[in-house]
Formats: C-alpha cells, structure tokens, sequence
C-alpha cells in the first residue's frame, strides 16, 4: 500500500493538460512534392526520401526551397569527427525527427546532429554558417506549428544530449541547466527541494526547456507566475556564425545595456540555438485546493472571475473554463461523468497556498459569496489528490474527447476577456450544419481560447468557412492569432492580422542582422513575403 | 415493507490516512507531522452507501464517527458535506494515537454502537496505509453482530440485509440479520462529489467530541512496533550498444 500512496503522490506531479492543439491550417494535400502530411485520421503518409528539388508553390503549400547548400561526404566527415557517434544518417533513425507530433508535417532531412556542449552547437553553427548549410534546432519536437521540424533537407541539430542541471541555489531559487533538459525532470529535481518550476504544460514529459524558451510556452500556470518573459533570468546562446553570447546571469535584476535575452525568448530556432537557461524557481505551494463550478451565462462566469480574483487573488494558481459543449463530448467519448449539474459553463479554479487552513477560509468565504451573489449556480470542492486529479480530468481532457469526436480543427487565440465567448458563438451560428461541433476552452484567466470545430472527417470546405473568418474577427478586437503556440511553419503568413507590417519589417531587419544568411530555422515565423 | 423499527441509525466509520509515506530516520515508524491526511478511500465509499441507503428512506439517520486528533474532524466534515447527519470525534492523540490499531479503534465502536443503538455498522475494508483489515471484523465480534465484509452490493430486506461479497473465488451472497457490522469493496458503488450547497450546510452540522475514557475503553496496544523499513531502492538499468556487449553482461552477472 505505500507503493499506492507514492504512486499517489507521484501522479500529483505528473499532472497532465491537454495539448492545445492548433488546426493544422492551409495544409495541402493535393501536391505530392509538399512536405506536408495529408492529415487523415491520423494516417502517417511517408514522402520521399530524396531531396525535394522546386516545388510548385501554391498559395496554401510549402514555401520554395531556398538556395542553401547541400550535404557532401566532406560535411559529413567533418561531423563525424566533431560529434563522433553523434552524427546520425541512418534513415530509420532521423525520421522521428524529420516528422512532428500531430504527424502533419515532415521534412527529409537526412542528418541528425547530437551536441552534448555548447562548444560542439558553436562548432557546427560556425561550420554550417560558412558553408551555407540550413539547420533546424530541435527540442522536444512536441510544438504544434510546424516549428520543430525540417521543410526540405534543413540538418536536425537536436539538444536531446545537453540535459545536464548546473546549478541549484535553494536561497534564490535560481536554476540553470542546459536547453535540453525535459521539463518534468526539472520539477521533479525542484520537487525534491521544495520548488516547481514556473510553467507547467501537458507536453512536460517530452519538451525540453529550450524549447520551451523559444517558443515562450505559456501553460496552466501562467496566471500566477507569469510568463518566461519575466521567469528568465539568463541565456546562453549560439548565434548563426557560431558566435556564442553568454548572457547567462543568474541575477534577479541587472539593468546594464539592452536585455538581449528577450529577443531570443519566443524566436522559435530564428535568432540564435539556446544552449542554457537560467530561471527564477517559485516554491512548492504546501496547499492546493480545486473548485469546479457550473454557471449559467459567460457574463457570470467573468462575474466569477472578478470575486475570485478579488478574494483569492494571491492564492490564485489557475482559473480555466470549458463549455457545455466540452462536457458532452467528455460524458459522450470518455464516459467522465459531470461532477456537478448540467450548466452551460463549467470553471476549474485552482488555489496554491502555503498554509492549509489559511487557503480553506479563503476559499470559504470566497465559495460562500459566490454561492450567495448567484453567480454560481452549482460546484463542487476537492482538496485531495485523487478527487483534485479527477476534477482536473475534466478540463485536461477535453482534447482527447475532442479526438474521438472527428477530423479537428484548432485555434488557440488570444482575445480581451469579455469578448472570448463571442467568438465562440458567432462560429457557431457562421458554420450552421456544416460542422459537427463547435467547443470552446481554455485559459479564460489569461484572455486564451482554445476554439475547436470538429467534422466527421476532413473538410476543405468547412475550413474555407472557418478560415480567414476566425482570424479576421480574431484581428477585429485586436486579438492575437496565435496566444502560445507561435506561428512556427503553420502560421507564419497569418502574422500580418496580429501586427503592423511596421513591426514585421523590423523583425526582418532583426533577423537579417543576427542570421545574415538565413541559415537558422528558414521557412518558420516570419512571413515568406518579407522584403 | 420496510419498517422502521429497523435500521433507524447507521454509524459509518471513515478513517483518514497518510497522504505521503515517508519512514523516520531512526526505523521507528513513519512521518505524521505536518503530512497530509484525507479520507480512506474505502471508507468514503462506506459513506456514500450510507448516505444512499438514507436517500432510499431505509434508515433515519447517518452518524460519522471518525477517531483521532484534531484532523480528524475534517474528515468528519466531508462525510458530513456527503450527507452524514452529525459527526462524532473521538478524541485520541499523541503517542495514544501512534500507537492506535484494529483492536483499539474495534472497542471504541462496539462502546459507541451500544451507546448510541445502532442499527448498522458500515466502514471501509481496510485503511490504505496500513492495510489491516481487522477494524470490521473485530467490531462485529466484539459485539457479537454478523458480519458482511468485503461488500460490493447491499440491499435491505426488512430486518435482514442482503450482501454481496467480493471472494477470492467470485461473488458470495449472504443474507444476514440487522444489527450488523458491513465494510466497503471498491465497487460498491462511486463516492459522489460534494457539491457546494451540502458543503455550506455540513459547517452547521453538529460534531460531538468524546474521549475513549468515556466510553470505558482502555487504548493500551497489545502490540509493539519493531522497525520500519522502506522497500529496496530500484536500481537503475543499464543501456548497452552491441548484442554482443549484451551478451557479456548477462555472462557478467552470472544470468547465462
């Protein structure tokens, strides 16, 4: 029975969210040259092996080939000897890395490069920069824009072997590894010491912290502990000529010149290879609380919001939604039942504390006004792990319940937060019949919509409906088109209905400065119109 | 008919275990202080069924009673948010508590089921962090009631209960006369949620502390714990390149 109750305890850290899993946009299936997957139900379509020579280009298909060098023996020996054993070629091998995690993309990439130090990402950098060679930095591969992996024959350099911690400090709570540390090894190397770290996601298992930092995850905890924006405190970065700029601080505050850091944070691979990270560790909440509550209209729901954030504010670790919607595929697919009554909306509040009772009286008086205000029409609590897991379940699975209901379209959109339903509601009423359901979700604390429209199967017509109409209502309120998961290969041309081509024009400038030869990550993030 | 003469009052026993199982330093036992407690799993579905036996109308009323120190009486509380009518906490503490077994717990039960003229007794199988599985059966002895444990369906029959019990070997059905002692299998049924309303309600609900001095009831432990150790470290694999590297390292360690 310990074993039981350690695995209890295990299970607490190993909580899981859903992915956010975006809608694999303008993918065209129709030119075979494409690097693009046909995403059928999950059919795993294998290209070619050879390199792709001039694709047509088409308005939704793969940008053309850029005039990068190609792999020679030459290359290949000097490889293998900076990276003996880790020079990978056989094809078997670089193929997981050549395809991303929803299995809509792959490349053909034919190297696979494993550093284990900076100095050997430097030595390769530099190498590749001199001879032209294109090179696609690779984590986790678990982002979901097409981001992490190759287009054409882009050379893979992953950071699976610098999982290395460096230091500890348990004063400051200071931490700084190397960029391919899995992000669920960090907490539970934290956990140990009475620490988490400052995200959290459903991808922990997989992603590395390099990655992370590229792409700016966001996650479940970012209500309460902010964005790595702010949890950063100092990187190590390879740049495209092999230059390596340690900015690897581990001061709270330094205010001496331009912060360079929050350049490369949120770059997606464009900018510079993160080789370490430095990061501010908040401590292990010692209480934690879930509150699963039924309201009856959006307006409510924000009500709630507000008298949440007004009595619980510092305890406050999350605040998510999902609909009526959500509910049912979760009752229909995965047989979870409704913790509460039938309500067309459903919270998830989450308290972290560092005193028990304290965070209960809170929480009390917080429930007892809510109940009161009639805000809330029915909820329910859970303080311990079991009945907090299974009340979590509810808003963590509503992507897989998603996945059984059909072929799914994803958009994770940033909006103010009083005007998130309303997209909702208007696609539902824009699509009528032609879709099979239209949920929302998502990180309502943080102004986040996870949108999603399921179809039977794949439906070019249904997507001429949902697209451009989401993005240009997205862009109507000022909204962002992409909340957390960046704009990687899928979304790098929709980047104008998010930002002024003023702000475009100078990320090229940007990218031009620190990659001159375009040779980090080409086709992701910035649009293939840029001058 | 059912008639109420019968099953007037059910004392339900829910238990709280350890959240966390670390061992002491010295082997003495394992960690309380400041270590998380929640209710036994099986002792909440002890109190569901309890709580739908009174929805059924067959029983007038649910008495949770809950032995322990001061955090005892949140697990009171949540039987009481379930739909337990009043709580009873039996007040054991310190080194009394850590030394609180089957036997003790038993002869408080027996003490208050008298007292209190029970009808029925339903507790969870066995606690999840000592996995005794006596409390039940010793209870019943105790007092001399039958006993139907290991129960995954409970039906009352006017003064007979009929139970459904999980055996090595399948499912046994015995009918047996009120009153009577029952403990919880899992698939008894599934422990509700609750919900804000009933959790207002229960802060209300009355909780009376009793010491087992009052019930006459002597804690002295019959038995005296040793040491406790945790289970062997799992050690970590070994990854090799080759077969043929495979080969000797089975040969190495003496497998081939």
């Amino acid at each position: 029975e310990i074993q039981a109750i350690l695995m209890n305890t295990s299970a607490r850290l190993f909580r899981r969210f859903p992915f956010t899993l975006t809608c694999a946009a303008r993918l065209s299936p129709a030119d075979f040259h494409s690097p693009f997957l046909a995403c059928s139900s999950g059919q795993f379509v294998a290209s070619t092996r050879k390199l792709h020579v001039e694709p047509k280009s088409s308005p939704a298909g793969a940008p053309e080939r850029l005039p990068f060098s190609k792999v020679t023996d030459e290359d290949l020996a000097y490889f293998r000897k900076i990276l003996p054993g880790r020079t990978i070629t056989d094809p078997d091998l670089v193929e997981s890395s050549n395809v991303d995690w929803l299995k809509t993309v792959k490349g053909s990439s034919e190297v696979l490069l494993r550093p284990q130090t900076t100095e050997e990402v430097s030595q390769i950098l530099r190498y590749c920069y001199n001879r032209n060679l294109a090179v696609n930095p690779q984590g986790g591969n678990t982002g979901l824009v097409g981001g992490s992996v190759p287009v054409y024959d882009e050379i893979i350099l992953s950071t699976s072997l610098m999982n290395n911690i460096l230091t500890f400090d348990n004063i400051s709570g200071i931490l700084t590894c190397q960029a391919g540390c899995v992000l669920e090894n960090l907490s539970l190397y934290l956990e140990e010491r009475d620490y988490i770290m400052p995200l959290d996601l459903g991808a922990k298992g997989s992603c590395q912290i390099g990655g992370n930092v590229a792409t700016n995850a966001g996650g479940l905890r970012l209500l309460r502990y902010g964005s790595l924006h702010g949890t950063v405190l100092g990187l190590e970065v390879v740049l495209a000529d092999g230059r390596v700029l340690d900015c690897l601080a581990t001061l709270r505050k330094d205010n001496t010149g331009y912060d360079l850091k929050q350049l490369f944070i949120g770059s997606e691979g464009t900018l510079g290879v993160i080789t370490a990270v430095s990061i501010l560790c908040p401590r292990k909440p010692k209480s934690t609380n879930v509150v699963f509550l039924g309201c009856e209209t959006f307006e409510e729901l924000l009500k709630t919001f507000q008298l949440c954030r007004g009595m619980l504010g510092e305890i406050l670790s999350a605040f998510e939604f999902l609909d009526s919607e959500c509910m049912r595929l979760l009752n229909t697919h995965l047989k979870l039942p409704n913790p509460i009554s039938d309500c067309p909306f459903y919270i998830v509040i989450e308290t972290s504390g560092s005193d028990p009772d304290h965070d209960s009286q809170k929480l009390d008086n917080f429930l007892e006004e809510a109940i009161a205000s009639t805000f809330v029409t029915d909820g329910t609590v859970a303080t311990e792990e079991s009945k907090i897991k299974a009340l979590w379940s509810m808003r963590e699975r509503v992507t897989e319940a998603l996945t059984h209901d059909g072929f799914t379209y994803k958009y994770d959109i940033s909006l103010p937060v009083e005007r998130i339903y309303q997209l909702v509601t208007d696609m539902r009423q824009h699509l009528g019949d032609r879709a099979k359901s239209v949920v929302g979700y998502g990180h309502v604390g943080d102004g986040n919509l996870h949108l999603n429209i399921t179809s039977p199967a794949k439906d070019p017509a249904l997507l001429a409906a949902i697209e451009p109409f989401v993005y240009e209502w997205t862009a109507s309120c000022q909204g962002s088109i992409s909340a957390e998961h960046g704009l990687g290969l899928k979304k790098r041309n929709y980047i104008y209905y998010s930002k002024p081509s003023q702000a475009v024009a100078l990320m090229g400038n940007i990218k031009a400065m620190l990659d001159p030869k375009g040779i980090l990550n080409p086709y992701k993030t910035l649009p293939d119109n840029l001058k | 008919m059912h008639s109420n003469r019968y099953c007037n009052r059910i004392i339900v026993l829910p238990f709280s275990v350890l959240l966390e199982i670390r061992v002491k330093p010295d082997n003495s036992g394992v960690v309380t202080d400041g270590v998380k407690h929640s209710m036994n799993p099986f002792c909440e579905i002890a109190v569901e069924e309890a709580v739908k036996l009174k929805e059924k109308k067959l029983i007038k009323e649910v008495v949770a009673v809950s032995c322990g120190p001061q955090q005892s009486q949140e697990t009171i509380r949540t039987a009481l948010a379930m739909g337990a009518d009043r709580g009873i906490h039996v007040e054991v503490a310190g080194k009394d508590y850590e030394t609180l077994g089957p036997l003790q717990v038993s002869k408080i039960m027996a003490a208050l089921a008298k007292k209190e003229d029970a009808q029925l007794i339903i507790l969870g199988k066995q606690a999840i962090d000592d996995d005794c599985n006596q409390t039940g059966q010793m209870t019943a002895a105790l007092l001399d009631w039958p006993q139907g444990t290991f129960a995954s369906e409970v039906s009352l029959d006017g003064d007979k209960v009929k139970v459904v019990r999980e055996i090595d070997g399948g499912l046994e059905t015995i009918k047996i006369s009120t009153p009577a002692v029952l403990t919880a299998d899992l698939r008894l049924n599934t422990p509700r949620y609750a919900t804000l309303p009933n959790i207002m309600k229960a802060k209300k609900k009355k909780i009376a502390n009793v010491k087992p001095a009052d019930l006459g009831v002597d804690l002295t432990s019959r038995l005296e714990v040793l040491k406790v150790e945790e289970p062997p470290q799992r050690q970590a694999g070994v990854k090799v390149e080759t077969v043929e590297d495979l080969v000797g390292k089975l040969k190495e360690t003496g497998r081939i």
